[in-house]
């Protein structure tokens, strides 16, 4: 091997960049995020269920909150045709938080898992919790 | 021809992966064995690559330059286009790997009516492919937050940077968008200029096919065919801690964009893309223009046995006194 004093330099950079997710994870066991529903509002409704399904809001609820804002804000509509045909006042305070008081147990749970920052809070007040 | 058939290559790669997961559901072989297949692969087959190259001497020196060589003191020399020591070189180095300064370089060349030799500037392939490979290389750091926990605060600031425009919801990513207009570029290129395609090879569309096709499915799963982010990061944190697990419930075309990224690690240490790795490696750019100070000694030359001048007389000297030729010594 020529120059091997370099080339073994080079090759440990590049290890070191190209192992990087497996050493700095090493021996940490990572819990899976747990959002909870049992917020007292949630609790007293008889059928509990959300502006759409659960799966479409697990996927799209971004989107949806998105559209809100655009329909709200901008173009000043303030009602939501739901896909089951009921009509829903769009409300991010007063119809997401009603329900989901609980930004921390509920929001942050899965956006710090996946390191999403939305900017929901730039405008919004966070809601006041409770403290267990 | 050979667009066509890396086209169909990567065509293959998708539906291998649509009818793996979703036909048989092999989950457990397409989110972890073959993706750990292929970063090993990727690894150990850059090392080993690397280390055949550092046995091939550099038999001449060769640094290729384009500014005044160091020579007398009152003449000014070029540090950069013609370093004479490490710190130039290192500094040459740098805007050639960070910045394509070669290909900055470019010419076009056409023959004009006369006829006429014509050269002319031509950055867009320096353009394209410095937009390619940073926005290629941002997106890798990117994708460190499905990959780290907590996720480290630079990756936080690169991906809040990278969206900073704030359109829609999830936020778009600029250089999502730049990487796949570049790539594509990049790939027109080779199709719409004659020399090129003629000189174009199946080895040369299929990794950019690879990348439009990563590209494109990571696109479709962030904004239009969303997948459970929290299930995938539970399955790539997996990964990364050795302690794998597939959720269920995770769309295909997360196991599509996952199975056409294994293979492109896999291919790597075989392809042309290992010029990762060659670019430190060009002699003509890491060697220091300094031929006129240092001598540089082929490596594999041997000893050559030589007979000299004083060895040959002192060898001959009777018999050239004999035949009346002249002699250094008597």
């Amino acid at each position: 091997m020529y120059d091997a004093g370099k080339i073994l330099i080079g090759l440990i950079i590049f290890l070191a960049f190209a192992t990087y997710p497996f050493y700095s994870n090493m021996g940490k066991a990572v819990a899976k995020p747990e959002p909870k529903l049992d917020t007292p509002v949630i609790q007293k409704m008889e059928v509990k269920k959300c502006v759409e399904s659960k799966e479409f809001m697990r996927a799209e609820h971004m989107q949806l909150l998105n559209q809100w804002r655009d329909a709200a804000l901008r173009r000043g509509e303030r009602l939501y045709k739901a896909s089951d045909g009921r009509t829903i006042q769009i409300s991010f305070q007063n119809q997401c938080l009603k329900c989901h008081s609980n930004k921390k147990k509920f929001c942050d749970e899965c956006h710090s898992y996946a390191a999403v920052k939305p900017y929901c809070w730039d405008c919004h007040f966070a809601p006041k919790e409770a403290k267990r | 021809m050979g667009a066509l058939l890396s086209f169909f290559v990567v065509i293959v790669l998708v539906l291998i992966a649509l009818v793996g997961v979703k036909g048989a559901g092999l989950y457990a072989l397409f989110g972890i064995v073959i993706p750990y297949a292929a970063v090993t692969t990727f690894i150990l087959g850059v090392i080993l690559r690397v280390i055949k190259w550092s046995r091939s001497p550099v038999p001449f020196h060769i640094p290729t330059t384009c500014g005044q060589e160091k020579s007398l003191p009152w003449i000014k020399y070029n540090k950069l286009e013609s370093p004479a020591g490490t710190l130039g070189v290192i500094g040459r180095m740098a805007l050639e790997v960070l910045f394509f300064r070669s290909l900055f370089r470019n010419l076009k060349t056409e023959l004009r009516d006369g006829p006429k030799l014509v050269y002319g500037s031509n950055k867009w392939l320096w353009l394209a492919g410095l937009a390619f490979h940073w926005s290629f290389l941002i997106v890798l750091i990117r994708h460190l937050r499905f990959f780290t926990h907590p996720v480290p605060a630079f990756v936080n600031m690169i991906d809040s940077l990278d969206g900073f425009l704030q359109i829609g919801s999830p936020h778009l990513l600029m250089t999502g968008v730049v990487l796949l207009l570049a790539v594509t570029y990049l790939f027109l290129r080779r199709v719409f200029i004659p020399q090129v395609r003629y000189i174009s090879l199946p080895a040369d569309y299929l990794p950019l096919f690879l990348i439009i096709g990563i590209a494109t499915s990571g696109i479709l799963m962030r904004y239009f065919y969303k997948v459970d982010i929290i299930k995938v990061k539970e399955l790539t944190l997996g990964l990364a801690t050795l302690n794998p697990e597939v959720p269920a419930g995770i769309g295909v075309i997360f196991y599509v964009h996952l199975f056409l990224i294994s293979s492109l690690f896999a291919y790597f240490p075989f392809s042309k893309l290992m010029h990762m790795g060659g670019v430190f490696l060009s002699p003509t750019r890491n060697l220091a223009n300094n031929s006129r100070m240092k001598r540089h000694v082929n490596p594999w030359n041997y000893p050559v046995k030589v007979h000299t001048y004083e060895e040959y007389e002192e060898e001959f000297r009777d018999k050239m006194k004999n035949a009346g030729i002249p002699v250094e010594k008597e």
